[in-house]
C-alpha cells in the first residue's frame, strides 16, 4: 500500500506540516465563502502557480489527482447548460477544482511520518497508535484474503466473492486477540 | 482497553481490505460500487455503535494521510472538499447508527442487521451525503438526491450482503457479534 507523498522533492516538501494544513483550512473555509467568479479565478492561478513550481512530473501528479472531480464537473457543465447559466457553473467547478487541488498539495508535499507524529500531538498517543495498528495489518489482511480466495478456488468453480467475507472478518477477530496480549504483554497502554 | 484499540484498528483494516482486494470486490466493478460501505457497515453490525464508529473513524483517518483507499483509488485530503465529501462524513454515522440499531433491537441478527443497514446505510448516510453534494455543487437538495438514486440499487445489495454475512458471523462466533454482547 503505498501513500500518495510525492517523490517529486520541492520546496513546499520542506514546510512543516502543521502550519501547511493550518492554511489548508483557512484556504477552504475562503474558498466556500467567496461568490464571485473573478477572486476564483485568482485562486485558480494561485493554485496552478503552487503546482507548477513543484516542475513537470510533480503537476502531473497533481493532475492525476483530479480525476474524481471530473465526474462532478461533467455534471455542472450538462447542468448548467442547459440552465443556461454558463457563468455559475464554471465558478462551482473552479470551486470544486481549486478546492481538491490544494488539499492535495498537501497531501503530496507532506511525508507520511510527519502527519502521524502530527496527530500523536494532536490527538494523543493512543489515536497514533492505532491508526498505525491498522496500518500494519492492510497487508496483512490482504494476504489472508487472497490465501482464502485461492483454498476457494482449489474447491470450487463459482466466484467466491462475499462468501470469504465471514471467514476473513473471524480471522480478523483472532488477530485482535493476539494484538491486544501482545499490547498487554509489553506493559500494555496506561 | 488493549482489546478495544485492536478491535477498532483490525476493523479499520478490514475495510481498507474489503475495498481494495480484487477477490473481493462485488460484481458490478464501476468504481464507486465497491465492498467498501459493505465493510462501513459491518463495522456497526459487528463491534457495535462506539467501536465500529471509531473504526470507520481510524479508516478515514488512513484515507487523509493520502493512502488510495478509496473505491477507484482515490484518497488524500482532497476528497474531503470533493463533490462526495458528504457521504465520507456520513460514514462514521452510518456505522454507529447501525451498531445503535442492533444493540436496540431483539429481531434475529441477519433481520437485525438488515434493518440496521438500511437505517444507517440510507436512513443517516444519503441526507448527509446529499447535504455535501447539494453544497458543493450549489444545488438543492432535491437535484442532488436524484444524482444519488443511482447508488441505491448497488447499497441495497450490500446491506443484504452485510446481513448475510453478520448471520454467519454469529452463527460461528457468537461471542464475536459484540454488537449484541
Amino acid at each position: 500500500m503505498l501513500g500518495l507523498t510525492s517523490a517529486h522533492k520541492t520546496w513546499m516538501h520542506r514546510l512543516p506540516v502543521g502550519p501547511k494544513l493550518a492554511l489548508l483550512a483557512l484556504f477552504s473555509v475562503v474558498l466556500f465563502w467567496l461568490d464571485n467568479l473573478w477572486p476564483m479565478l485568482v485562486a485558480l492561478v494561485l493554485v496552478a502557480a503552487l503546482v507548477a513550481s513543484g516542475g513537470a512530473g510533480f503537476a502531473r501528479q497533481a493532475l492525476r489527482l483530479l480525476q474524481p472531480v471530473w465526474f462532478f464537473v461533467a455534471l455542472l457543465a450538462v447542468w448548467h447548460l442547459w440552465l443556461n447559466d454558463p457563468l455559475n457553473g464554471l465558478r462551482i467547478a473552479l470551486r470544486l477544482v481549486v478546492a481538491v487541488t490544494a488539499a492535495n498539495l498537501v497531501t503530496l508535499t507532506s511525508r507520511l511520518s510527519d502527519m502521524i507524529d502530527l496527530i500523536e500531538r494532536l490527538l494523543g498517543r493512543k489515536v497514533a497508535l492505532t491508526l498505525g495498528l491498522a496500518l500494519r495489518f492492510v497487508p496483512v489482511l490482504g494476504e489472508r484474503a487472497a490465501m482464502l480466495s485461492l483454498a476457494w478456488r482449489a474447491r470450487s468453480q463459482k466466484r467466491a466473492a462475499w462468501r470469504l467475507v465471514p471467514g476473513l472478518t473471524v480471522g480478523a477477530f483472532d488477530e485482535a486477540d493476539h494484538m491486544a496480549e501482545a499490547l498487554r504483554a509489553r506493559g500494555g497502554l496506561v | 482497553m488493549e482489546k478495544n484499540i485492536a478491535y477498532v484498528a483490525l476493523f479499520a483494516a478490514l475495510v481498507v481490505a474489503l475495498g481494495t482486494t480484487p477477490a473481493l470486490t462485488l460484481p458490478g466493478g464501476i468504481p464507486p460500487i465497491t465492498a467498501q460501505t459493505f465493510g462501513i457497515l459491518l463495522c456497526g453490525t459487528v463491534l457495535g455503535a462506539r467501536l465500529g464508529g471509531l473504526a470507520v473513524l481510524v479508516f478515514l483517518g488512513i484515507v487523509a494521510l493520502g493512502f488510495q483507499v478509496l473505491p477507484g483509488g482515490r484518497g488524500g485530503l482532497g476528497v474531503f472538499v470533493g463533490g462526495s465529501a458528504g457521504f465520507l462524513v456520513g460514514f462514521p454515522v452510518a456505522a454507529f447508527v447501525a451498531g445503535l440499531v442492533m444493540r436496540a433491537s431483539t429481531l434475529p441478527v441477519w433481520l437485525a442487521a438488515a434493518v440496521a443497514g438500511v437505517i444507517g446505510g440510507i436512513g443517516a448516510l444519503y441526507p448527509l451525503g446529499i447535504l455535501g453534494m447539494s453544497i458543493a455543487l450549489e444545488k438543492p437538495m432535491i437535484e442532488a438526491a436524484v444524482a444519488c438514486i443511482a447508488y441505491l440499487p448497488g447499497d441495497l445489495i450490500k446491506i443484504a450482503l452485510c446481513a448475510a454475512v453478520t448471520h454467519s458471523i454469529a452463527q460461528m462466533r457468537p461471542q464475536a457479534l459484540l454488537s449484541r454482547a
